[in-house]
């Protein structure tokens, strides 16, 4: 059955909304649950357009988040698509934040808050974990040695050697221009 | 007026930040404490914790807590506005390329060399959040800062998750309440 944009621009709204009311700390994190959400459940997008967008988000001004509700809501549906998702997003901390000013003090020392966002933490880096290792097997059955390369390189400069993000996206996106240079090269041969 | 300087003000917060929450807080505190005078250093601090431990983006959640000291409701919105709108702006733009010219040799190479790339940032920052809960620092490793719980409640939410394929939020929500009910016990390390 084919959705109508409406009742696409309703269940972004309320996707995003969700994942932004329960995921904290955030880019990375909220890039993931959209993954599961939009890729795996309502498989409105492959993975290596959420990558896509990913990588994008990441590498553009502004709250990472933010960057991939946009690009999901157009490409799903639209301008219509894009504000649905893009208010789902900024709804959830917009309207904690402002009951949290209340009473802020109170729930920074609270003991029982700590103890559930300590676990929660434990949770999240478990999903993120989860995401990586399916993208990271995908990555790995194409047989591209060449990509596997440039995980392996990207995974060492950014954990051990904590190397700024960008100079990471910025040099594997150097290193495909390369490599379409390299094969334009190969199919001029006779 | 303050609402337009509120405005304009996260606008060129949203606009320097590329990376995300953690390139916004340095931005955020020049904005606010140094230049304009809005917040003192202990209510940055303040907002530095909340920003982090409540959920949404990091920048979003700073815009309404500043917007909401300075000016009210209006001010809060006013502020996320001016925060997310070079990212309305920019990354649909870049969607819209996205989309026309993704078929294109080159840009086709380089997305396929980024994606890699993508994974291992997502796979690092999942680690990373790993040795947070573990240790309770990224950088300070060392044996006696150790805690079982926490490591275990994450590694056994890992094995849940790709398992199960339990629905990550329910993970989150159950290691909330394990954490408020190991914490309350006693154990060590939440």
């Amino acid at each position: 059955m084919m959705e109508t944009r409406a009742q696409k621009c309703w269940k972004l709204f309320f996707s995003m909304l969700y994942i932004s009311a329960f995921t904290f700390g955030g880019g990375f994190v909220i890039v993931t649950f959209m993954k599961r959400r939009f890729v795996e459940e309502l498989r409105w997008i492959s993975d290596q357009e959420m990558l896509d967008m990913t990588a994008l988000a990441q590498s553009s001004p502004g709250p990472i988040a933010v960057n991939a509700a946009i690009q999901v809501g157009w490409k799903v549906a639209g301008f219509a698509g894009m504000l649905a998702a893009v208010l789902g997003t900024v709804l959830p901390p917009l309207v904690l934040l402002s009951l949290l000013s209340l009473g802020y003090q109170l729930f920074a020392e609270n003991r029982v808050v700590s103890l559930v966002l300590r676990g929660m933490s434990c949770g999240v880096a478990a999903v993120i974990l989860d995401v990586a290792v399916s993208l990271g097997l995908g990555v790995l059955k194409q047989k591209q040695w060449i990509h596997a390369l440039i995980m392996a390189a990207a995974f060492v400069a950014a954990f051990f050697l904590k190397v700024n993000v960008l100079w990471i996206i910025l040099s594997a996106a150097l290193i495909g221009v390369l490599l379409s240079l390299r094969s334009r090269k190969g199919e001029k041969a006779p | 007026m303050i609402l337009l300087e509120l405005f304009l003000s996260f606008l060129q917060i949203g606009l320097f930040s590329v990376g995300g929450g953690y390139a916004a807080i340095p931005l955020i505190q020049y904005q606010t404490v140094d230049l304009h005078g809005w917040l003192t250093e202990a209510q940055f601090m303040d907002l530095a914790a909340i920003a982090e431990m409540t959920p949404g983006p990091i920048a979003v959640n700073g815009a309404t807590f500043v917007g909401l000291k300075v000016a009210g409701i209006p001010g809060a919105l006013a502020a996320t506005f001016g925060n997310i709108f070079p990212s309305l702006i920019i990354v649909s733009l870049l969607a819209w390329i996205y989309r026309k010219y993704r078929d294109l040799p080159v840009l086709k190479s380089v997305l396929a060399a980024l994606r890699p790339a993508v994974v291992a940032l997502i796979f690092a920052a999942g680690l990373n959040m790993l040795l947070q809960v573990a240790f309770g620092s990224k950088t300070d490793l060392s044996p006696d800062r150790f805690a079982w719980a926490p490591a275990l409640l994450a590694v056994a939410a890992f094995l849940v998750l790709r398992r199960f394929r339990w629905n990550p939020i329910a993970v989150m929500a159950a290691c909330g309440a394990l954490g408020l009910l190991l914490g309350l016990a006693g154990v060590p390390g939440l």
